[in-house]
């Protein structure tokens, strides 16, 4: 193990509170994800990134730990979404892109005051692109306080959030309150934004947010592995992202580590298209078992016969 | 199933319903009796879907009753299943067959489900009654429209309601699986003693099977037997002009008098025999 684990990888502190941090965010971020995904609510789950921007910068220039901006504002940002009306299918573009301008816009105009005022420099990169290295161990359970509220808030949600997104007229039908649930769903994606962005930076926390959740959806049937394989993606991305930029230190005589984030948004991006080709193949095993007829091994087969013979 | 044999499981009573301003119900009154199996009968944009969506509880109403089994209908009423028209299922979405029966049981409830022997008999018993039992573990929303149908019928009837609403569900499927999904209906009707009411366009396919009709036109509604309804001067003065109801080889065509007004042919003409 030593040619791969740089040492003293273990016994750093800064890789420990990285790892509880990269942990707990993935772990959120993969299960709330699932349901952005599902909900088609991608878009506006990226239009949170930008409000945890402009909440995390300012964190940073009232002196408050960067968690508490980029949830707190976060918060507010899915408010604001939803009153703008983010349930309508024009409505939900329109409020994700009035309010992504606007974050974004606030966004730069805290840096600005952030980079002038502030002796040390570096809050725009640590802000965008994340430090998960040198976050305070302090924060450590504030970020675990965050995740187990939004986990048991979707948890607590989980049947009429799933009945909604697949049916919202069927769940409207039984008297699931739609509006409500949609509310406390942005809530709990507004807190798993905050907690990755945290991790790998305000702009890549769309990636830890959509990936092992858009990769877990491809490879599994049920809502339950979903979540459960999104988890371990999103955790062993960010596991191994954390290592590999620890021992990325080591491998030029330079010593200049690479980003943590760099490493993970890549991991994330390789599982998505691994779960691309892994679909194919069952597609393709899948289609040579249906029919009975050996000659039709087409990609893309096991969707035809299901197709036909339903018809 | 203690009910009376005459007695009715929804009566509605002079209801009116606007939608951004515009009358789309006018006075419309009928009933549907327990087990019945009643057809929802209009054209495109005659009131169809706003009138099931009124007895939800799903839209509100200006003026008018909606009683369920003889009392006011309470909000959002388990004595009602519901199979919307459009049910757009992505076919992404991993969820097996089964687990959306499932979530017809509990899906309004709070936390996660908790697969109870009761819970799987439940779901196995209406797979069984919608013969859904051979895709209940593929996605659901790779299922044809046929498969779908049943799916969606089996979420409905899960929760044992009275009445089962059903909003154009012939609409996508070809002539035999839609023959198929309305004798399956007229089963369930039977055995579960659950009145059906079922909108269409198209009166044809539920003749064999069909107790009543509720013919919508202009915003009102004709209702009572096909031979008391599906005629020349009850359907003329619905439209409010001339249409001639002709009977070809046990089929009904309905047919504008003069000018055109109104698309009205509800034969099959595209379907041989």
């Amino acid at each position: 193990m030593r040619w791969f684990i740089e040492p003293g990888f273990w016994s750093s502190a800064p890789v420990q509170v990285a790892l509880a941090i990269g942990g707990a965010s993935a772990v959120v971020s993969a299960v709330v994800g699932v349901f952005t995904v599902l909900r088609g609510q991608s878009f506006a789950g990226h239009a949170l990134t930008d409000v945890s921007t402009a909440g995390g910068s300012g964190a940073l220039l009232l002196g408050v730990s960067p968690i508490i901006g980029f949830v707190g504002l976060g918060i507010i940002g899915a408010g604001v979404m939803d009153a703008i009306g983010v349930r309508r299918l024009r409505g939900r573009d329109l409020a994700t892109g009035i309010v992504l301008g606007a974050s974004i816009g606030l966004a730069a105009l805290i840096l600005y005051l952030d980079s002038t005022s502030r002796a040390t420099t570096g809050a725009t990169q640590q802000i965008l692109f994340g430090s998960i290295f040198t976050i305070q161990s302090s924060t450590v359970p504030v970020v675990v306080g965050f995740g187990v509220a939004a986990l048991a808030l979707v948890t607590t949600l989980y049947r009429p959030l799933l009945l909604s997104t697949a049916g919202p007229e069927m769940a409207a039908a039984r008297g699931v309150p739609e509006r409500l649930v949609g509310v406390l769903f942005m809530a709990a994606m507004a807190v798993a934004v905050g907690l990755s962005s945290l991790t790998v930076g305000a702009i890549l926390s769309t990636a830890l947010l959509i990936g092992p959740a858009a990769a877990a959806i491809r490879l599994t049937r049920r809502i339950g592995w979903s979540l459960a394989l999104a988890a371990v993606l999103g955790v062993a991305a960010c596991w191994v992202g954390v290592l590999l930029a620890y021992d990325s230190y080591y491998w030029t005589s330079a010593h200049r580590a690479v980003p943590v984030s760099f490493f993970i948004v890549s991991l994330v991006f390789c599982f998505y298209l691994a779960s691309g080709l892994g679909v194919r193949t069952r597609r393709h095993a899948a289609g040579r078992r249906a029919g009975p007829d050996p000659g039709t091994p087409v990609p893309g087969a096991g969707a035809a016969t299901r197709r036909q013979a339903g018809a | 199933m203690t009910d009376p044999p005459s007695a009715k499981v929804l009566e509605i009573d002079g209801l009116n319903v606007s939608l951004s301003g515009r009358r789309v119900l006018d006075q419309v009154s009928f009933s549907v009796g327990t087990g019945e199996f009643t057809g929802l009968i209009g054209t495109n944009g005659a009131g169809k879907t706003t009138l099931l969506r009124t007895v939800l509880g799903m839209q509100a109403h200006e003026s008018g009753s909606i009683r369920l089994l003889g009392r006011p209908r309470s909000r959002r009423s388990h004595l009602i299943g519901y199979v919307p028209q459009k049910a757009n299922l992505d076919p992404d979405l991993p969820m097996r067959a089964r687990d959306l029966v499932g979530l017809g049981l509990d899906g309004h409830r709070l936390g996660v489900p908790v697969r109870t022997r009761q819970r799987n008999a439940a779901v196995e018993e209406s797979l069984a009654a919608v013969g859904a039992e051979s895709f209940a573990g593929a996605r659901v929303g790779q299922l044809s429209g046929g498969e779908q149908q049943r799916v969606l019928i089996a979420h409905a009837i899960i929760s044992r309601p009275r009445l089962l609403l059903l909003d154009e569900p012939l609409a996508n499927l070809d002539l035999h699986s839609g023959q198929e999904i309305v004798s399956l209906l007229a089963g369930i009707a039977t055995d579960q003693n659950v009145a059906v009411l079922l909108s269409a366009h198209e009166i044809n396919p539920l003749l064999p099977v069909m107790d009543s009709v509720v013919y919508l036109a202009n915003g009102q509604a004709a209702s009572g037997t096909t031979e008391e309804v599906i005629k020349t001067e009850v359907l003329s003065a619905l439209y409010g002009h001339h249409v001639d109801v002709i009977s070809v080889h046990g089929r009904i065509l309905v047919v504008a008098g003069h000018e055109g007004l109104d698309h009205l042919t509800m034969s099959h003409d595209e379907v041989a025999g």
